[in-house]
């Protein structure tokens, strides 16, 4: 009974979506007062009823409601509570509710906070958001219905796979959908933008803190996945440059881009049409990473049970969201006109390079990612690029985008004035050259050739990001929050490329067979494989190695790594053990017994891993920070639009 | 005027890319497996309604038929089972299944309501013949051929729409229903 009420709102659900998006949009351009009054109430409306489904198959799994095939697919009695609530997005269609329903909330947080927005240009944004919303609750409803039933049921449910079973796993997808659903609320602003043919620096000032919000989202969900990667599946990287980490980092690198080039756009009515451009390309690429995720025509493991009709119902809504938001593009565009030009040493100046080499990057990963579609198209022999492609391109966007950062920080709008900065780029870059080669040479020794350059850079990216804000705490002045968040995010930057550097050049690694008492040496550090214990856990039993890590011959941390056997599924997985130094991650992962009582074991030492996911936190803060900035929630519009008028020197 | 049209004309082209991709991924898992034209693997197991009679691979030559792995623990299984029904009541081709990794009690009690669309079971209990076979999740099938060589492999839930276009139309004219 509770499923078929969930089936039911959702598809109540559906009906509400199509009356924002007509009341939204035709209300908007028709004038009726009433049509616009109505859309605030479908939007609520729709954000209750996706809530009551949510809700809905929560109690099925929660019940072990294994007669819901979605619930049997995904979950099994002996499967804790935690994870059979989780569950509900470890698979396809739950992903999707979880997808409608996020949409829904970004939606009712933009109704609520648009009341003092012009009343047609509210409804158009959330008009636009009732369309997204009308396409991906169909797509549920039609190819991928959670509710549906299987009778008889059978006795116990499949299990939900071992490797989402695990805490960080559980929040991951909330937490990016959030970022990738909510560069929407961007994607529609820049839509009801082009549609009333008008796009000033107070719509930059409106759009600025939604979008700054959901990369922060994008950026701690990203975090948490490759967090996950490290340490559960065992093999101690953590990034790939797999077709669905990619699928997620390409957004983020197009999102920050536009988070910058909004910065010009809001300060001096620069690069109208480019932000807009943009706007559709972040939330483009999230709809065409779910694309890519969802229809399976990529990663083959994915495509279990890979049905073309979903592949082809999400293409066609990406040709009608994506190519219809891009040919009014090329019809409104032009009409945009960017009054005031600035010297190429201005900080619009650096904040155009930032954008050219992200997009630039975005656009290398996405030929990387779609090599073996088009490979496919062109009817050419398979050919997929791997790490060596993205290891070799990435850096040669990255280094110098790091050196424009750490030199565009102290640069001036409209006229750039390094000269006057002169002072601080030198100092700054001999900080970053006495400390970083320091560490790299005395501290760590030489490692590849292109480690001093990332560690220099990024002290150097660290080091400038302070001189502003400590300049204006000593005269005494006002540390906005744009300020104060712009300078965390930039310090996470740093902080990111500094770990980064490291972890590629001095990850000490040894693949060892080994028996227990014996031990593995790696220069200071020794794991001594003490003994090996039986454990069980809920829905799985596994053995425990105890290994004990000794430094210069004192024991210094114990580290636990396990081979689970989850029962339902039949899989084995590692988990890692992991002990945290301030330095450095003491690692080990228990991968297979290789018989005679040895095991093989991989054992690693990688210095400053944990500063990438401090780095990616540091971004989120930063960008939550900024976003909350007075100027975008006490000044009345008026006021808003005359200052907009008079927008000089401000910072961003 | 027209610079604005290049990113259009881009996602235009990068959509005709999407969509032979789409198209084409229902046959992506018949490519990946290194059996497709090979002769079938050797197999000797234990039947499901008694374990002293055996089925082998030698007794299956010299006709077309298809195996089909599965398990009582998959729930795509379950979906996939009314098709099998119907599938079988064509009789068009033996249907061999492969309880893989499985409980005899359990797939006896699972046939005994749902249906029996096998013309025999074998008991792959260790699951090593699966393996042979390449099979990476149940549900999966397989098309074997008079001369015993693997002509197609199905990943995933049969349905109807498949088995008509990529099965029956392998089986010689004479024996379509």
């Amino acid at each position: 009974m509770i499923p078929e009420l969930g089936h039911f709102t959702l598809i109540l659900a559906l009906i509400l979506a199509v009356a924002q998006t007509v009341f939204g949009l035709v209300g908007a351009s028709t004038g009726n007062v009433r049509w616009q009054a109505a859309v605030r109430p479908a939007v609520a409306g729709q954000f209750v009823l996706l809530s009551a489904s949510m809700g809905a198959l929560v109690y099925a799994f929660v019940t072990f409601d294994f007669s819901v095939v979605y619930v049997a697919s995904n979950a099994n009695s002996a499967l804790p509570t935690f994870y059979r609530v989780a569950a509900l997005w470890g698979a396809h269609e739950g992903s999707l509710l979880l997808w409608g329903w996020i949409l829904a909330a970004w939606t009712l947080a933009v109704a609520l906070a648009s009341r003092n927005l012009p009343e047609a240009f509210a409804s158009r944004v959330l008009g636009v958001l009732g369309f997204v919303s009308v396409g991906f609750l169909l797509f549920t409803l039609v190819t991928s219905n959670p509710f549906e039933r299987i009778i008889p049921a059978p006795a116990d449910g499949r299990d939900l796979n071992p490797v989402l079973q695990d805490p960080a796993l559980a929040i991951h997808p909330p937490i990016l959908y959030m970022g990738y659903v909510g560069f929407a609320v961007a994607f529609a602003f820049a839509c009801a933008a082009m549609l009333e043919g008008k796009l000033d620096q107070v719509w930059a000032r409106w759009t600025r803190p939604w979008t700054t919000l959901a990369w922060a989202f994008l950026t701690v969900g990203i975090a948490l996945g490759s967090w996950w990667a490290y340490y559960e599946l065992g093999w101690g990287g953590y990034w790939f440059w797999d077709p669905v980490e990619n699928a997620v980092f390409m957004p983020w690198l197009v999102g920050t881009a536009l988070i910058h080039s909004l910065a010009a756009t809001e300060k001096r009515g620069l690069f109208k049409s480019w932000t807009l451009l943009l706007s559709i390309l972040a939330f483009s690429l999230s709809l065409l990473g779910t694309f890519l995720v969802r229809s399976g025509v990529l990663t083959s493991v994915h495509s279990f049970a890979a049905d073309p009709t979903r592949g082809l119902f999400i293409l066609a809504f990406l040709v009608v969201v994506i190519g219809g938001a891009l040919a009014l593009y090329a019809w409104r565009a032009p009409l945009l006109k960017s009054p005031a030009g600035f010297e190429p040493t201005a900080r619009e100046a650096f904040l155009l390079y930032n954008n050219i080499l992200l997009v630039c990057a975005a656009a290398m990963v996405l030929v990387g990612t779609l090599a073996p579609l088009i490979a496919d198209a062109l009817r050419q022999p398979a050919l997929s690029v791997g790490e060596p492609w993205y290891n070799t391109m990435f850096p040669v966007f990255m280094l110098p985008l790091m050196a424009l950062v750490a030199i565009g920080i102290h640069a001036g709008w409209k006229r750039g004035q390094l000269g006057r900065s002169r002072l601080r780029i030198l100092l700054g870059l001999g900080i970053a050259l006495v400390l970083g080669l320091t560490l790299v040479y005395a501290g760590y020794g030489p490692g590849k050739w292109l480690t001093p350059f990332g560690v220099v850079l990024a002290i150097w990216i660290i080091v400038s990001s302070l001189f502003d804000p400590i300049d204006r705490l000593r005269r005494k002045l006002t540390l906005p929050r744009a300020v104060v968040g712009m300078t965390i995010a930039h310090i996470g930057l740093g902080v990111g490329v500094l770990a980064i550097s490291t972890v590629e050049s001095y990850t000490v690694e040894r693949d060892v067979a080994i028996a227990p008492g014996e031990s593995v040496v790696m220069g200071r550090f020794a794991y001594r494989f003490d003994d090996l214990e039986a454990v069980e856990g809920p829905n799985y039993d596994a053995v425990r190695a105890r290994i004990t890590v000794l430094k210069d011959g004192k024991p210094v941390a114990t580290l636990n790594p396990e081979q689970r056997n989850y029962w339902v599924q039949r899989q084995t997985l590692t988990e890692a053990g992991i002990t945290s130094l301030w330095n450095m991650d003491l690692f080990a992962a228990l991968r297979a017994d290789v018989g005679a009582g040895r095991w093989s074991l991989r054992a690693q030492l990688r210095p400053l891993i944990d500063y990438l996911w401090y780095a990616a936190g540091l971004m989120a803060l930063g960008g939550i920070i900024a976003a909350t900035d007075r100027r975008y929630r006490t000044r009345p519009l008026a006021e808003e639009a005359a200052a907009a008028e008079r927008a000089g020197a401000s910072p961003a | 005027m027209t610079r604005f049209l290049i990113p259009g004309l881009i996602f235009l082209l990068l959509a005709g890319v999407l969509y032979v991709g789409v198209v084409q991924s229902p046959n992506k898992s018949t490519m990946q497996s290194a059996l497709l034209g090979k002769p079938a693997p050797a197999f000797d197991l234990p039947t499901l309604d008694d374990p002293a009679t055996r089925i082998t691979s030698a007794q299956l030559a010299g006709r077309p038929w298809v195996l089909n792995v599965w398990g009582t623990w998959c729930v795509e299984c379950r979906v996939e089972h009314e098709v099998l029904m119907e599938i079988a009541g064509q009789r068009a081709v033996p249907i061999v299944g492969f309880d893989w990794k499985d409980d005899d009690d359990a797939a006896k009690e699972w046939l005994r309501q749902l249906g029996n669309p096998y013309d025999v079971v074998a008991v792959d209990k260790d699951g090593r013949a699966s393996i042979e076979f390449g099979v990476y999740g149940a549900p999966e099938t397989f098309f074997i051929d008079a001369h015993g060589i693997v002509q197609y492999r199905h990943v995933g839930a049969m349905t109807l729409d498949i088995w008509r276009r990529e099965f029956l139309s392998r089986l010689p004219k004479q024996a379509l229903p």
